[in-house]
């Protein structure tokens, strides 16, 4: 999984194999960063205070 | 009691009765429960696995729910990238059964490979050679995005919703759900396929081995594209039946309609592929090796030629056809029976690929070699299915997964 591991080695099947997890792994980790950070802004600066019933002023059609 | 859970608008049963409900669900989850601590204690013998039977009930049954949850991955795959905005009203469903699809599928691998506690070797020492590894990367990758799909479902609670934390969070992860949903796309293509590959590969086996380009077989595609087809067909049985459950229709027939369409095409173009595959096997691949179609077929109680015609006619061209024609989409009947049809098929085939593969007879000496799995084996296997009917009951009533079900069931 990593280069430190004992049994890596430096070939195609590696890299291939290994750059499409981090790559995955890469996408879901800073995507969900990017929202818990923006989320936490957003709350911050007074956003998101309605109840889901009401209407959203982010208008986001009730998140659908 | 809980009615401040539920979401407005609304109607659903007493407390009393979906407590009762969930107890009698949740008596059969703990057979399974106990089957799975037993497995882990005392080890694999509690199952009839041997030396024929490497993969045995649990294998078909991890295959089978990763074709039927496969809706998740079409589906978001149409609603995001392609486009198909009529979906939106599906979507949440597709994504709740593909989570309980994925993670059954996860927790099955976790009872088969013995030892638990050894499990993240195959990511800290990964065989890159290897199609399982890609299978078990991909599988838990995939699961992460169905979690991050159903995350903003679970916020979007009545009482959860009110945070404004949560109700930020849950709006962010909609506005780039497309980024996550064509990575579950990527994901779900290469490990639908390398499950349909492990089978292709086996140059030891010739009721499976296919050839193919570079070094994926034929069935790595076929195996996409079947749960392409088969995965929605799938959704629509599960909201039929919960319709039929509530007593509420929850989705419009615009969009059931829609998907059945797609998935009838998808299920039209998968059959004649198959046809051709099984064909070139039959003419080509298996007698190179020696061997007849006839000597896959015959000379065993079970797996006669009811199988090839059952899966690949009846299950395959049938539903197809059904569900290409307007008639046959809007008919209800005819609907549910094409629905049904499709999903016993993807799991027929699963079933061949996986335990057939291993009856068959290889050397001449050799017999066909039955399999009847441990009540061990049958309790984990029913143990996903109690789990699901238990998290669907629990998300339709507490919610949003249904944006429709206000505007066809209006409240007095």
């Amino acid at each position: 999984m990593f280069p430190f591991i004992f049994e890596w080695i430096w070939d195609m099947s590696h890299i291939v194999f290994m750059g499409g997890l981090w790559y995955a792994l890469n996408i879901i980790g800073i995507g969900m960063t990017y929202c818990i950070i923006k989320a936490v802004v957003d709350t911050y600066q007074g956003k998101g205070g309605h109840h889901h019933d009401e209407a959203c002023e982010c208008g986001c059609d009730n998140h659908h | 009691m809980d009615s401040a859970l539920i979401p407005k608008g609304v109607r659903r049963c007493p407390l009393g009765h979906f407590v009762l409900f969930l107890a009698v669900v949740g008596a059969v989850l703990l057979w399974g429960v106990f089957a799975m601590v037993l497995c882990w204690i005392k080890g694999l013998n509690q199952t009839n696995m041997n030396d024929y039977y490497g993969f045995a009930l649990w294998i078909w049954a991890d295959l089978a729910v990763i074709a039927l949850g496969g809706g998740a991955f079409f589906t978001g795959f149409l609603r995001y990238i392609i486009g198909k905005d009529e979906l939106k009203n599906i979507i949440n469903y597709a994504v709740l059964i593909g989570f309980i699809c994925y993670s059954s599928a996860l927790l099955i691998l976790a009872i088969d490979i013995g030892q638990p506690l050894r499990g993240w070797f195959i990511f800290w020492h990964a065989n890159v050679h290897s199609m399982l590894t890609e299978v078990a990367f991909c599988l838990s990758c995939y699961f992460a995005v169905l979690t991050i799909e159903y995350i903003p479902l679970i916020l979007e609670n009545r009482q959860a919703d009110k945070v404004p934390f949560f109700h930020n969070l849950s709006h962010n992860m909609h506005e780039i759900m497309a980024v996550f949903a064509a990575t579950g796309a990527f994901l779900s293509f290469f490990h639908q396929g390398s499950l349909g590959g492990v089978t292709g590969v086996l140059f030891g086996r010739p009721f499976g081995f296919r050839e193919g380009v570079f070094i994926w077989p034929w069935t790595f595609f076929l195996f996409t594209w079947s749960a392409a087809a088969c995965g929605p067909c799938f959704t629509i049985l599960v909201t039929k039946i919960t319709e039929a459950v509530t007593k509420k229709k929850l989705v419009k027939d615009n969009v059931i309609e829609l998907l059945a369409k797609i998935s009838g095409w998808m299920l039209l173009t998968y059959f004649v592929a198959k046809t051709i595959d099984t064909w070139y096997w039959a003419s080509v691949t298996a007698p190179s090796m020696g061997f007849f179609l006839s000597d896959f077929y015959t000379g065993n109680p079970l797996y006669g030629w009811w199988i090839l015609v059952t899966e690949i006619v009846v299950c395959g061209l049938v539903p197809a056809l059904i569900l290409i024609t307007e008639r046959g989409r809007k008919n209800k009947t005819s609907l549910v029976v094409a629905v049904v049809l499709a999903s016993i098929g993807v799991s027929l085939n699963r079933w061949v690929m996986v335990l057939q593969v291993m009856a068959v007879p290889v050397m001449s000496f050799d017999n066909w070699a039955m399999y009847f799995p441990s009540w061990q084996e049958i309790a984990t296997t029913i143990l996903p299915v109690a789990y699901g009917i238990i998290l669907i009951g629990i998300s339709h009533r507490y919610l949003p997964i249904f944006p429709q079900e206000k505007e066809l069931n209006p409240v007095d």
